[in-house]
């Protein structure tokens, strides 16, 4: 089996116990501060390395290219409240822009 | 149940988010193509894993060459903050053998905030079972159709796939980030990603924020 179909059913099945263990579970198990607290953080740490190594990152080098031009206008677009469509859109254009042409 | 969205102002507010959201789906069906998965691979994580951070990180690690248990890893901790929307429902949708499989399936961030608007436990149910179904349905079609569009384009730079992803992230994440501490927060941890890009394997510098988040977390 590829690592691609491993990843696939892997965290296909972590992802349902992690949804069923919570209407499972007695609610002291998982209701504590610090579990709260730690899970606030844990989606902005994850998502901000991830949006990180796909913007600069090719293989193990890191580069300034179109993405980063293309995120830069989205972070604008966001900052200006946007939609995510519009959000999502204007980075693509302007990425494609700056692949195309420069 | 009928639904009438002219009517209940439950249904309109289950379905506008189902529908919005639903739309991100064509993103994520786009994402996955372009990180080397099949359609039928991009199309199974919408229908079995079905929770969105988690999908999009499946496939942003695996195309960028990581480990499939650093995919799984990062999916998994993304996909925690369900185990506690469960806890929240559990009480108010009282279900028990196959109800309870598909009342978990569809425990996500936009079932459990519409319910959690409503003012009792019978309209929080409408809300959860309304916005959980539907946007299980449009996320499904819209990955569909995002997968298949995406196949069709060759180089995902030409069409600027490769910026809409990241930037698709930046919408998951902006949302979240409430105060100064969430900033920097956010900044130590692409800062802590970068520096270890050039000298870990792919994956490595994603899954360990998490110590970071720990860190932060138990700090005051």
């Amino acid at each position: 089996m590829s690592a691609i179909w491993i990843a696939v059913i892997g965290a296909s099945i972590t992802a349902f116990l992690n949804k069923y263990i919570g209407h499972s579970v007695p609610e002291r198990w998982l209701n504590k501060p610090r579990v709260i607290k730690i899970n606030a953080l844990v989606p902005i740490v994850l998502l901000s390395a991830l949006v990180a190594v796909q913007t600069f990152a090719t293989e193990k080098e890191l580069v300034i290219d179109q993405r980063a031009a293309g995120v830069a206008v989205a972070l604008i677009a966001l900052k200006f409240k946007a939609s995510f469509p519009v959000v999502v859109l204007s980075a693509a254009l302007t990425s494609a822009a700056v692949y195309n042409w420069f | 149940m009928s639904i009438n969205p002219k009517t209940n102002p439950i249904d309109r507010t289950a379905l506008s988010v189902a529908f919005t959201v639903g739309l991100y789906g064509a993103a994520f069906g786009a994402a996955g193509v372009t990180a080397g998965f099949s359609i039928l691979q991009t199309c199974l994580l919408s229908l079995l894993l079905f929770s969105g951070a988690s999908q999009f990180a499946v496939v942003g690690i695996m195309g960028a060459g990581g480990a499939a248990i650093s995919a799984i890893a990062t999916a998994t901790l993304l996909g925690f903050r369900n185990a506690l929307y469960g806890l929240q429902m559990a009480p108010i949708l009282k279900v028990s053998g196959i109800k309870r499989v598909l009342a978990a399936q569809i425990t996500i961030d936009e079932s459990t905030a519409v319910a959690t608007l409503q003012e009792n436990d019978a309209d929080r149910r409408r809300g959860f079972y309304i916005t959980g179904v539907g946007v299980y349905i449009f996320w499904n079609l819209f990955t569909f159709l995002g997968a298949l569009g995406a196949s069709a384009i060759g180089d995902p730079s030409v069409w600027g796939l490769d910026a809409a992803v990241p930037a698709a992230f930046c919408g998951l994440i902006w949302p979240r980030l409430k105060n100064k501490t969430h900033f920097i927060v956010s900044a130590v941890a692409i800062a802590w990603a970068l520096a270890l890009t050039p000298i870990s394997p792919a994956g490595i510098p994603i899954i360990t924020t998490v110590i970071l988040a720990v860190i932060f977390g138990l700090k005051r």
